[in-house]
């Protein structure tokens, strides 16, 4: 429904998208084990190291190949075997998950030849699997990244058809869930009596936890030996638009179909989700707590709706968010006044129910929301400035969330997570009601002489 | 009951311009229209809420609570009367009456104390003291420590001797009215009062409702001198006795203030009401014809005539786009004192369908009006039961639900859109603009897409049917029985 169009505009004024390299590194620590290691400059990986230490609160074992003048011009296929070496002898991850950047990309590194020419001449990186995903920063943006870097780790690990376990679902998770999200959904699946792999799955984690020791890896996710089972799994339920490519590797490795849901914000679709679940399983009804949290999400829609009816909304995020939450909000009686987004890669976006979609940056959202009245912006920290400037409330959401604590723990699926959404725009939306004024009727202001004199 | 507040109870209800009790036996009249309240089935609020309601649109004022917690800590910052100035009417002043208080007595002195010490902070014109029923069963001379405090403090401390168990809401509103006569009216003189000052009496300016008026009688050069008590200054109040005409907005409960104006100062007064096209007019062109006889300059009329035109022209424009989304719908209203017939025949002219109507505090004149415009009397009805009311919405029968958030639940979990109508709303519906936004919050509760999400079955009801693919461009696999076996 939507139009994608780009502002005819060569300068971008704070942007809204983060890198795809930073996506990839983000969907890698999705695995237990995991290093990822961004081949670039140091300087790409000393950015993205910042944006997400500061996003997850988290310690984040990211490393960088550290491309020098030298191994630029000559080739940095030394640089990767020697970041190898370090990153196993000093933290043995079980998984080496590389992703290129623009530095890379732009000079032409092979990376995925000298990898097989490196594994052929040294035998002892076996131990230590290793995935490459070209993820230059000139092309999409965080979610983009990601999706190579699933895709990547489904050609490098998972090893093709396996015989099928009725009960053992794969789910594969997009960008714009938090690790709050991915939970909401393996619980939803594990109600069914269904058994989901999840990948990447940065609920166990990326969120937020104490355990003994140090490990300078990602510290929980999937395991290897699971991802190495996904071909045995009966479906595989695919959480974004983004991540399609990445089922249909999979389902062309493995024979495992798939489903796609492209939002699994709002009441009817997560319908959908759990009538799908309900099929599996072979279910004719639902657990009683699953059913609790429908009927309550009913009520908290009919509560949010006197707020979110008419509320003008604006929105920028990578595809699959503005379209989870977006599409949620028009279900509510909201409308998309503004709309931004990062990429022109997910044909999510023209199915966003408002007129145009702006591949763009914050700037494009803050001049639509300010000419079309908006009352709310959804958007990721970086958006505090428009909010500030046009005097609206900001629900954050997307990455990074710098400057709150939590990002991670904040559901928006299912029927819990859905609930809690309705309810947070509504009082976004209360939060901003305005007290009357006599002005704002055009009524002329009390007379002088009604007023009392304070001795 | 002391023998100053019965009196004042028993002047009160036996109200002689009232119609409805004027028709009755003599022997009734002097209940006047408080029903006896009934244990395990009253919903109202006590006369103390009553007379808070009323009184607390003073917005400079500081009111007073003179009780045990729970008659102001419960009930304080809820109710959404607009202030274009002081702020002072909102925070919430009480004594806090503690067991030991009530047991040594000390009711008395935390009083006089709590006033020195809110003149002191506040310095406000004046300090409305509400006694409460603890402070009247210890016996605190409430009457007694206000004047003195005012006396010693050179500040009015108006005595609003109204505790709740004396009856209902609708009382506690006369007995404030009472108390403004008593009290406030006259004690101020205007510096240039004119033949174009009015005084609006029962108008509480909820979410700026006055104000949606207000530019009318600015165009006609009409001042609003008593706003009785919508946007109040105290000073203003006070001055009320100067203005030559008083409507009276749709409120019987205020009468003996309208009456006491006319007795005392001479100022008639008419009933209307700014809810509706019709109404609106009816009130602008009544009050223009009474300040004309009242010696105001004669072309006041025919300027209120155009002005009367004007804006229900514009209305109407205003309110066509909306026909279209609105028409057809089936509309179930549930109001308590809003006269409205004026609103029925709006919503009718926009094609909408009033399938019922309360007629609970209307007079015989308003049912007759009602029963001219639907055509019978089948759609009225007094009061109508939670349960059966659920009824008749999750029967489908109505659309939409209009009603005080008392109902607002039956309406929303019957699963029916809901437009609230009552004191605690968030938006303003008077004179014309307000016409036009209760229209528009019409449209916007029965077209949110989210009704026909709620209404649909779940996955594991009967008749589920997952939604519609957003698009044929994705590769969705439908999902019946089949399919899943192979997904």
């Amino acid at each position: 429904m939507a139009r994608l169009v780009a502002p005819r505009m060569s300068l971008s004024t704070n942007p809204l998208k983060s890198s795809a390299a930073m996506g990839a590194a983000n969907a890698y620590l999705g695995v237990d084990g995991a290093i990822p290691l961004l081949h670039g400059a140091q300087g790409c990986t000393a950015f993205a190291l910042v944006a997400m230490v500061r996003h997850y609160d988290e310690p984040i074992p990211l490393q960088t190949t550290a491309m020098n003048e030298i191994s630029t011009i000559l080739g940095g296929a030394e640089q990767v075997e020697e970041a190898i070496d370090n990153l196993r002898r000093k933290a043995s991850p079980t998984l080496i998950g590389i992703a290129s950047t623009a530095l890379t990309e732009t000079r032409g590194e092979d990376v995925a030849g000298e990898l097989r020419a490196l594994r052929a001449r040294r035998q002892d990186l076996t131990d230590t699997a290793i995935v490459y995903a070209a993820t230059p920063d000139f092309i999409g943006g965080l979610e983009d990244g990601w999706a190579r870097a699933v895709t990547a780790m489904i050609d490098e690990l998972v090893p093709g058809r396996g015989r099928t376990h009725a009960r053992q679902v794969n789910l594969l998770a997009g960008s714009h869930l938090t690790s709050a999200d991915v939970e909401e959904l393996v619980g939803l699946v594990r109600a069914f009596d269904l058994e989901p792999i999840v990948l990447p799955d940065i609920s166990t984690s990326l969120d937020g936890h104490v355990d003994e020791g140090w490990r300078g890896t990602a510290r929980g996710g999937t395991s290897l030996a699971d991802i190495a089972r996904m071909g045995e799994s009966a479906c595989t339920l695919v959480a974004g638009e983004s991540l399609r490519g990445a089922a249909e590797r999979l389902e062309a490795r493995t024979g495992v179909p798939f489903r796609v849901y492209e939002r699994l914000t709002g009441l009817r679709a997560v319908d959908g989700f759990v009538a799908t679940l309900m099929g599996l399983a072979g279910a004719s009804d639902a657990p009683a707590d699953v059913k609790r949290a429908r009927s309550r999400l009913v009520d908290a829609a009919l509560d949010a709706h006197f707020h979110t009816g008419g509320l003008r909304v604006a929105i920028g995020a990578d595809p699959d968010l503005v379209f989870g939450l977006g599409a949620a909000l028009v279900d509510l009686g909201a409308e998309i006044v503004a709309a931004a987004s990062t990429s022109w890669a997910n044909p999510v976006l023209a199915q966003l129910p408002t007129a145009e979609v702006d591949i763009a940056d914050l700037g494009a959202l803050e001049r639509r929301a300010a000419e079309a009245g908006a009352e709310v912006i959804i958007a990721h920290a970086h958006g505090r400035h428009a909010a500030d400037r046009l005097g609206l409330p900001l629900v954050r959401a997307g990455f990074p969330i710098f400057d709150r604590l939590g990002a991670q723990d904040v559901c928006r699926v299912g029927y819990r997570g859905t609930r809690a959404f309705f309810l947070e725009i509504a009082n976004a939306a209360q939060g901003r009601r305005l007290t009357p004024r006599p002005e704002h009727f055009g009524a002329t202001p009390a007379a002088e002489e009604f007023e009392h004199a304070r001795p | 009951m002391k023998p100053g507040l019965q009196a004042q109870v028993q002047g009160v209800l036996d109200e002689p311009a009232c119609a409805t009790n004027r028709a009755k036996p003599e022997a009734e009249r002097k209940k006047g229209c408080t029903k006896p309240l009934t244990p395990g089935a009253a919903a109202g609020g006590c006369a103390f809420d009553g007379a808070k309601i009323a009184l607390q649109p003073i917005v400079d004022a500081a009111h007073l609570v003179h009780g045990p917690l729970a008659c102001e800590g419960n009930g304080w910052d809820s109710r959404g009367s607009a202030s274009s100035g002081s702020e002072l009417y909102r925070t919430g002043f009480t004594t806090d009456l503690s067991e030991l208080d009530v047991v040594m007595g000390k009711g008395e002195r935390k009083l006089y104390r709590a006033i020195r010490e809110v003149i002191e902070a506040h310095r406000p014109p004046a300090v409305f003291v509400y006694a409460t029923c603890v402070s009247a069963l210890i016996g605190d001379d409430v009457v007694a420590v206000c004047k003195a405090a005012a006396e010693r403090y050179d500040t009015p401390v108006i005595p609003v001797d109204v505790p709740g168990f004396v009856g209902s809401k609708n009382l506690g509103n006369k007995l404030a009215g009472q108390t403004l006569l008593d009290h406030v009216i006259g004690t101020v003189e205007p510096a240039a009062p004119s033949s174009l000052d009015v005084n609006i009496v029962g108008e509480f300016n909820v979410a700026g409702e006055l104000w949606q008026v207000k530019p009318l009688f600015d165009r006609l050069g009409i001042r609003v001198l008593g706003a009785i008590t919508g946007d109040a200054r105290y000073r203003q109040v006070a001055m009320a006795h100067r203005a030559q005409v008083t409507m009276l907005v749709c409120s019987k409960a205020l009468t003996n203030l309208a009456r006491g104006l006319e007795e005392r100062w001479n100022i008639p007064w008419f009933e209307g009401s700014f809810y509706g096209i019709a109404d609106t007019s009816a009130a602008i062109r009544t009050m223009a014809a009474m300040l004309v006889e009242r010696g105001a300059p004669a072309d006041l009329l025919d300027r209120a005539e155009a002005l009367i035109e004007e804006q229900e022209a514009n209305t109407w424009a205003a309110l066509k786009p909306y026909r279209a989304r609105v028409a057809g719908k089936r509309v179930l209203l549930y109001t308590g004192g809003h006269k409205t017939w004026s609103v029925v025949a709006a919503l009718q002219e926009l094609g909408m369908e009033v399938v019922g109507t309360s007629v609970r505090k209307s007079t015989d004149e308003d049912k007759a009006r009602i029963e001219q415009i639907m055509g019978d009397d089948t759609h009225m009805f007094e009061n109508m039961a939670p349960k059966d009311m659920y009824a008749v919405l999750a029967g489908a029968e109505a659309d939409v639900l209009m009603s005080g958030g008392r109902s607002r639940f039956v309406a929303l979990k019957s699963k029916t859109p809901w437009v609230d109508v009552n004191q605690e709303k968030h938006e303003a519906y008077a004179g014309y603009v307000g016409m036009v936004e209760m229209v528009r919050a019409i449209d916007r509760a029965v077209n949110n897409p989210m009704w026909a999400e709620v209404k649909a079955p779940a996955p594991w009801q009967a008749g589920f049917v997952p939604a519609a693919p957003s698009s044929s461009s994705l590769r969705v696999v439908t999902s019946d029985a089949t399919d899943f076996e192979d997904c």
